[in-house]
């Protein structure tokens, strides 16, 4: 025993173990289960039988399934692109030496603290079709003549519900970039500009090729609180108008728990695993290469 | 106008005064339950009761009154939890599969259906108290009784019936609400005219979009399946209703196919809209707001129930409540117990009046709880039970009803149509392909 304990490899083992039982008891066992109730037709209360790709030959011929799979993909991307885009221009602003530079960092984190319930309720009510302080405010201005069914046209609610997804989203960009931004040394922007670049030029070459692998990062994450949202739309439409606002863990969670078909909502939530994963690898392989990351092309 | 109130009743009826005016122990437990014998709790018994969480205070305070009264009486605890309406479902369903949870929850439709063998025969709960007051509601059969066995207790429902404004309704030259669906439109076509147009629920509402989309399909003789189970939604019937909807649909305010369950509450207090299909709670919220505007629209406040289609009955789908008892229980005397308890007149008619009927009884005596006749508004919900029918009508009962609804085939079906997104003709179709995967099983 004593030789045991003293031994390297042993030792090594037995502390990873914890870790190890956690991952497998929370992580690997819900995951390779709900894996396997999408090969299956359990029902809630019921147990099934192996179906083998049934769930999913139904799933691809489904209208309602492809609809929110669309949905999804088009929700993370436009949402993704913006959030990122308005996230590292907010970073880059606060950055600078502004003032009351702390408290404006503070405050862009705001809509990120907020439990998303709470900040969906409100964006329920402003997106409301009778009660939106959008078309309100619009209404008196006397810009409008009718309020914006903002949750009632399709494309209009994807629109909405994007909007308040970036809302949301922005500031984890915002700040994680923003950290980024800080580790990257001021000499590095001394000798670019003794070398007369552009602040563009500054921007192209100095700070975006050092920022690549923080925004690798920051970007998986987004693409994956992104792709698996399911409290805003939850709140805010449940999937309607017409399921024009589904994603697809919505609809599993309608599928499987309130609708009790939990083999086929487990392999619509299954099905996202290989988008999620073509994201990490994206990020992995991709925004990480060193080539890029110097500014280089391949 | 309501003159009753609580106090009234009691003062008229003496059995329910000894119960609802000495409050706990006041209460009185049936002799004739006592008598029988048959449910005597187990030694140690404690109760876990979760139920749907009250959309009226007075729903309960009652409740828990009653419950309390038990516990006094039986010396049994029972903690009651509730939840939202909707997450009750799923909570039961989890129960049921891992075989744990609550001894009773009472929660929706057919959810005794989906997992009936996970659940208690309450067959002698049911039987003693349908002897006793005047039987069950048909409908409470369908939704309860499992190859002979009453699997659950019913509750009630919560009634959804025409929510208006009378006055507009006069100015419009109505002097009563019609009776059948063409009447309905033209009433539909004038409260829009007035500017008080009706809105109806078409979002993914559960509750209020379900039961006016299942009404409007039903009155016209479509169903989503026939007594077999098989899909025979795409039918001339249902065309007509959806053609029908569409007219409908023309009059309602902007915004509709957005609406979940709460935006019809909103806007008709708001006074934007002057007609919709609601549970009682609308009158409810007016006469007891505090604002004296809000509080002045009671009065105008009339409720009806939805018009006879073509099919020439009636066929509405309202909120059921089984109360389900679960094999798991360690106490399944103790919850019978509780349960009868609960639904003994001198609890549940005073519980009734607390909740002003938003529960309408499936018991037959109730109807002649004074509630009803105290104010001639809550009429209309007094007969919920008896004129419903019961959900995936005309078929049989379980996960594939129970699906359709939580899928919203039916709502979606009908937005589709109405809001011209869809022909009626596509719209069907769909929803047959929809439903057909869920009856398969």
């Amino acid at each position: 025993m004593h030789k045991l304990l003293n031994n390297r490899h042993f030792l090594g083992l037995l502390f990873m173990l914890p870790a190890g039982v956690l991952l497998l008891v929370f992580l690997t066992y819900p995951l390779g289960l709900g894996t396997w109730l999408g090969f299956t037709d359990t029902k809630v209360g019921r147990a099934g039988i192996w179906v083998g790709l049934d769930n999913y030959k139904f799933l691809w011929g489904d209208e309602v399934t492809r609809l929110a799979l669309f949905n999804t993909l088009f929700y993370t991307f436009v949402a993704s692109v913006i959030k990122f885009a308005l996230g590292l221009w907010l970073a880059l602003l606060l950055n600078r030496n502004l003032p009351f530079k702390s408290f404006f960092r503070a405050v862009v984190l705001l809509p990120f603290i907020v439990p998303t319930a709470l900040s969906a309720l409100a964006f329920w009510w402003i997106y409301d079709a009778q009660f939106s302080v959008i078309s309100w405010t619009l209404f008196k201005l006397g810009l409008i003549d009718r309020y914006i069914d903002f949750l009632g046209e399709p494309w209009l609610a994807r629109l909405s519900v994007i909007a308040a997804n970036i809302w949301r989203g922005i500031p984890f960009v915002a700040i994680c970039l923003l950290a980024g931004l800080q580790t990257i040394s001021p000499s590095l922007y001394e000798a670019a500009a003794l070398d007369g670049a552009t602040p563009w030029q500054r921007f192209r070459f100095v700070t975006l090729p050092l920022l690549t692998p923080i925004i690798a990062v920051v970007m998986t994450f987004s693409v994956l609180f992104t792709f698996t949202d399911f409290q805003l739309i939850y709140v805010i439409t449940r999937g309607g108008p017409l399921n024009a606002t589904h994603l697809m863990a919505t609809l599993s969670f309608q599928r499987a728990i309130s609708g009790g078909s939990l083999g086929e909502g487990a392999a619509i939530a299954t099905a996202m695993v290989p988008f999620l994963l073509a994201a990490i690898l994206f990020s992995y392989f991709g925004l990480q290469r060193r080539k890029w990351q110097q500014g280089g092309r391949d | 106008m309501s003159k009753f109130s609580r106090r009234d009743f009691l003062k008229t009826t003496a059995g329910a005064a000894a119960a609802g005016s000495l409050g706990l122990g006041g209460a009185t437990w049936s002799a004739d339950a006592f008598a029988q014998g048959k449910w005597t709790p187990e030694k140690g018994a404690k109760l876990r009761v979760l139920r749907w969480k009250r959309f009226v205070q007075g729903d309960e305070d009652k409740w828990l009154e009653n419950t309390k009264a038990f516990t006094a009486k039986t010396g049994i605890e029972v903690r009651v939890d509730s939840e939202g309406w909707e997450d009750v479902r799923p909570k039961a369903a989890v129960a049921a599969n891992v075989g744990s949870g609550p001894d009773i929850i009472i929660s929706t439709f057919e959810d005794a259906h989906q997992y009936p063998e996970k659940l208690v025969d309450v067959s002698d709960v049911c039987n003693y108290l349908g002897g006793k007051y005047g039987g069950w509601y048909d409908v409470c059969r369908d939704y309860c009784v499992e190859k002979g066995k009453w699997i659950a207790v019913p509750m009630g429902c919560a009634g959804n019936a025409i929510v208006h404004r009378l006055s507009v309704m006069k100015e419009a030259g109505f002097s009563e609400f019609p009776k059948d669906t063409a009447g309905f439109l033209k009433l539909a076509q004038a409260y829009k005219a007035k500017g008080m147009p009706p809105g109806f629920a078409l979002g993914n509402a559960t509750g209020d979009g379900n039961v006016w989309c299942h009404w409007l399909v039903w009155s016209h003789g479509g169903m989503m399946v026939d007594k077999k189970g098989n899909v025979v939604i795409a039918s001339p019937e249902t065309e007509a209703a959806l053609n029908y909807g569409k007219q409908l649909y023309e009059t309602f305010v902007p915004g509709t196919l957005s609406w979940l369950d709460p935006n019809n509450n909103k806007a008709f207090l708001d006074g934007q809209i002057g007609m919709t299909a609601n549970g009682i709670s609308v009158y409810y919220a007016a006469k007891n707001s505090q604002d004296p505007k809000i509080k002045a629209m009671a009065e105008d406040i009339g409720h009806a129930n939805f018009p006879i289609g073509p099919v020439g009955k009636q066929t509405e789908l309202n909120l059921f409540f089984p109360m389900m008892l679960f094999k798991y229980s360690k106490y399944p005397n103790a919850a019978k117990a509780y349960l009868a308890f609960m639904m003994e007149k001198e609890q549940y008619e005073p519980w009734q009046q607390a909740a002003i009927g938003y529960v309408s009884h499936p018991l037959k005596a109730y109807e002649k709880n004074p509630l009803w006749s105290s104010d001639p508004k809550n009429k209309p919900y007094s007969d919920s039970m008896k004129i419903m029918l019961p959900n995936g009508y005309s078929g049989p009962m379980g996960y594939a009803s129970a699906a359709c609804m939580a899928d919203f085939i039916m709502v979606n079906m009908v937005a589709e149509a109405v809001s011209g997104s869809k022909t009626p003709k596509e719209a069907m179709e769909r929803a047959k392909a929809r439903a057909e995967r869920y009856y398969k099983v």
